[in-house]
């Protein structure tokens, strides 16, 4: 029975808190309890089952339900539900032996493979393609006569074809979590590979590694009784599939004695992929799919009036609140953000990361990643508010009025498209041009930003071109339509120094040329000094301080500010300010 | 790509010799008593010896495997040892009814699986809780099962279908659909089921791209970034999933054509399997192989023309 019960003990010592997660779900905890029933009755088989399972009553063939045979009798006259609570235990023995094999190969082969990488990685990579390139069931089939009428060795077979799911999903959690500083910190500690992988890996891999257990397991299951089905067990050994066989021999004397058999392997394998569900869900809560959106809560509902239009202001943001559904209510990421930006300013929203700043930015755009929500404040461009527009409304502002400039230069393209395509579509969109105008506009402004030969750009792949090329690109896409509002999301972290130089002039010229406002994201007070007219500086969802750029640098207020001044100059070694700065508020 | 895809039917041609090679060890390594078997208790010790010489058993494995290798390039699989038949024209009237009950039921379970993983991914809510049921339900339901089902619904209570055989489609178009209906119905569901799955994930993990909140940035259109750049990106990993499913239906079909009577390769295979017919077993598992190489290299040119990353190479 060892093998029976082995996927269980790997759930036990989880964290108590992941255990719990998975029972206070329903489904979960329904999930467990069936798959807990299952296992006592394959354990105590013999003290539960009623009758003999091979034991023969000619006159109850296909005899009802009742009458001593609790689910009826089947074509030889034996006790279907005593067979099936023999045949629990036969069947999970032989899923248990598939699964412990598949798990004991790819488990350890992925934790190498992704440990030690090289070789060894393309060796196990390669046998784990061509494993998954077999159909199983008809090699088991063709293996039938070799492995002799033992279903039990079959599974051990079937489990080496299943071990490359195993394989692939320990090899990318190791993959992932090799180069985290931790494990860097063990291993110059003088920890062996060994002891890191025992130690430290295994406790990653190990939840991940329960869910493929419980999933596999039915897969197993499935498996194990379609070969038996098909007459490829050993008849004198009941099982769930070789119960289904003699049920659809019989299926047209006694229809309902194909009904037990399929039943017990269905919920079994449903269970399994049920607790598979819960754990999976428990891992990530949060990330949950939740069905729902939580209630807003009053204290929201409140709206603040936006205000009258001021003379000069582009951009005024009010008692901002953005906020992402968290279980059952709101996590706010911004807390009542109020900023004011003027016609022609640039103004830089500056802050470590997770500081909102993004996150404000974003609001404006009204393209916060799925489920984030303007709780309330108002966000007031040129006297409109853009929290009370529409999806299409905000899209007619978008790309013509108010453009962007992401971040990561090489994720922001789709990679599937030549660049040129990308830039035509929007500018057809968003400015009503015909193809032609639109291309000899997108070429025009390639040029401008600086690209040598704006054609061969255009023609171009996104993986084709550098970093440095495509934030140019993604810049020229963003001030193709001559935007009011450019929100230029930390343009210049991505790049290489030498680059980020050449890009901040790019932009400064540009918006120059175009009178644009600019909103300019950023952690770098170096980006700051460099072209930014007014500074506000962010720190957990709230702007904590905001002046002219001048006034900032040289009083500044608050003890964040001279937090992230300080360390600004400690990069840049401009050594006179560094002491009184940074000793004062590091810590 | 041209180096891309020689390397690709080199791998293919690697797998089908490996496969081949091991798969002949493991079973012709153990035809002890075939000879017997097929002879019969009475046999005396001389017929076995004349059998065994007569079916080359009495040579040494790399020398038996060296003959099927040589004519097994030149198209010939030998003869059945339980029927009087050659393999090779035998598999050659079986494998297009096992072939047509597959590509139909992956062409089916693609468009289902994209509509209603697509559904799910844009909709979610409803739509999306609907598609986390039927995921259950279909890996949960073994395909034999779900057949035998269908008949007692479909065939004997309401009589719409007959409930098994296989016609084929010169006879009678009408009636090859009939018999067609039910063990694609069983065949398709779990497949529906984990492919839309997959499907859904691929087509959130497209949506979740940094590029489209850039694109939706400059004012492109949900359709378009939906249809035109969701789907393209999501296509790779829908492909994977297609090629995965066509391995599983190939060996599904095994099943379903023993619960419908159906003439295909897969009964071919479980009687070759039960009376232990030994060069029908490595005739089929070759032709598999080899459907599944071909498979897989349809898959990679697909896959290529999807992204220009492969293409480019």
């Amino acid at each position: 029975m060892t093998e029976t019960t082995a996927s269980i003990p790997a759930a036990g010592p989880q964290r108590s808190s992941l255990t719990g997660l998975v029972l206070r779900n329903p489904l979960g905890l329904l999930a467990t309890a069936l798959i807990i029933v299952v296992l006592l009755t394959a354990i105590f088989a013999p003290l539960i089952a009623p009758n003999d399972p091979a034991a023969v009553q000619i006159f109850k063939v296909n005899v009802a339900p009742g009458d001593g045979y609790l689910l009826g009798g089947d074509g030889s006259g034996r006790d279907i539900f005593s067979r099936l609570v023999w045949g629990a235990r036969n069947t999970l023995i032989g899923a248990a032996i598939a699964v412990v094999v598949a798990a004991l190969l790819g488990v350890t082969a992925g934790l190498f493979a992704g440990y030690f990488g090289k070789w060894y990685e393309t060796a196990s990579s390669w046998i784990s393609d061509a494993l998954m390139a077999l159909p199983a069931l008809i090699v088991l089939l063709a293996l039938y006569q070799a492995l002799g009428a033992s279903i039990y060795l079959s599974m051990g077979i079937f489990g080496i074809m299943l071990s490359p799911g195993f394989y692939r999903l320990t090899r990318t959690l190791v993959k992932g979590v090799k180069n985290e500083l931790y494990i860097d910190a063990a291993r110059v500690s003088g920890l062996t590979d060994m002891r890191i992988i025992i130690r430290h890996i295994l406790l990653v891999v190990r939840a991940p590694v329960v869910i493929q257990t419980s999933i596999v397991a039915g897969i197993a299951i499935v498996i194990q009784a379609g070969l038996e089905f098909l007459g490829l067990g050993d008849p004198s050994m009941p099982t769930w599939g070789g119960i289904l066989q003699n049920g659809f021999q019989n299926m047209y004397n006694a229809p309902l004695g194909i009904l037990w058999p399929g039943l017990a392997i269905s919920i079994t394998v449903a269970s399994l992929v049920l607790l598979a569900n819960a754990i999976r869900d428990a891992m990530q809560t949060g990330a949950a799919p939740s069905f729902r959106t939580p209630a807003i809560p009053a204290k929201y509902a409140a709206a603040t009036p936006a205000p009258t239009p001021e003379e000069g202001v582009l951009l005024d943001i009010r008692d901002l609140v953005v906020a992402y559904p968290d279980g059952n209510g709101w996590r706010e990421v911004v807390h009542g953000v109020t900023l004011q930006v003027r016609k022609g300013d640039v103004v830089g929203l500056v802050g470590e990361s997770g500081s909102g700043k993004t996150q404000t930015a974003f609001a404006v755009l009204d393209l916060l990643s799925t489920g984030g929500k303007v709780l309330s404040g108002s966000i007031t461009f040129d006297g409109e508010d853009l929290t009370k527009k529409s999806e299409t409304e905000m899209r007619a502002l978008r790309g013509r009025r108010i453009a962007y400039v992401p971040q990561e230069p090489m994720s922001n393209l789709d990679p599937s498209f030549r660049i040129g395509a990308q830039m035509v579509e929007p500018l057809m969109n968003v400015l009503g041009l015909s193809k032609a105008q639109a291309k000899a506009r997108v070429l025009e402004m390639l040029a401008r930003v600086g690209l040598p030969d704006p054609e061969r750009t255009f023609n171009a792949y996104p993986h084709q071109v550098s970093g440095g090329m495509a934030q140019r690109v993604l810049i020229a896409g963003a001030v193709a339509s001559s935007p009011d509002l450019l929100i230029a999301d930390e343009p210049t972290t991505a790049l290489d120094v030498t680059v980020q130089a050449e890009v901040l002039e790019l932009l400064r010229e540009l918006r120059e040329e175009f009178h644009m406002t600019v909103v300019m994201v950023t952690h770098n007070f170096g980006v700051v000094a460099d072209i930014c007219d007014r500074v506000a500086v962010m720190k957990k969802g709230e702007i904590v301080e905001e002046n002219a750029i001048g006034a900032l640098f040289s009083n500044p207020q608050h003890p964040y500010t001279r937090m992230l001044l300080g360390s600004v100059l400690e990069d840049t070694e401009v050594r006179a300010y560094r002491a009184p700065a940074a000793k004062g508020n590091a810590a | 790509m041209l180096t891309y895809l020689l390397k690709r039917i080199g791998a293919g041609i690697i797998l089908l010799v490996l496969v081949s090679t091991v798969t002949f060890a493991l079973i012709y390594g153990s035809t002890g008593n075939v000879a017997r078997n097929i002879l019969g208790e009475s046999a005396s010790a001389a017929d076995i010896a004349a059998k065994e010489h007569e079916l080359g058993l009495d040579r040494s494995l790399p020398v038996q495997f060296a003959d099927w290798a040589v004519h097994a390039v030149q198209g010939d699989l030998g003869n059945s040892w339980t029927r009087n038949q050659r393999v090779a024209p035998s598999l050659a009237s079986r494998f297009p009814v096992t072939l047509s009950i597959v590509a139909i039921s992956v062409v089916i379970m693609f468009f289902v699986a994209a509509v209603l993983g697509i559904t799910a991914a844009v909709r979610r809510g409803i739509a999306d809780q609907i598609i986390q049921v039927i995921s259950v339900v279909g890996f949960a339901m073994p395909n034999f099962w779900l057949g035998l089902l269908l008949v007692l619904l479909f065939a004997v209570r309401l009589q719409w279908l007959p409930p098994t055989g296989y016609v084929s489609f010169a006879t009678s178009p009408a009636s090859w659909v009939a018999s067609l209906v039910l063990p694609v119905g069983a065949l398709v569901f779990s497949g529906i089921a984990s492919a839309s799955q997959q499907v859904r994930g691929a087509v959130i993990d497209a949506l979740n791209k940094d590029y489209v909140r850039t694109l939706r940035a400059r004012g492109v259109s949900p359709r378009s970034i939906l249809y035109r750049h969701a789907l393209r990106n999501a296509l790779p990993a829908t492909l994977t999933v297609l090629s995965v499913q066509f391995i599983a239906l190939l060996g599904g079909a095994a099943i379903i054509e023993q619960v419908f009577a159906i003439p295909g390769l897969g009964s071919l295979t479980v009687d070759a399997a039960l009376q232990g017919d030994v060069p029908v077993l490595m005739g089929v598992v070759v032709t598999l192989i080899i459907t599944v190489v071909i498979m897989n290299i349809l898959i990679d040119i697909l896959n290529a023309w999807a992204n220009p990353k492969v293409r480019l190479q």
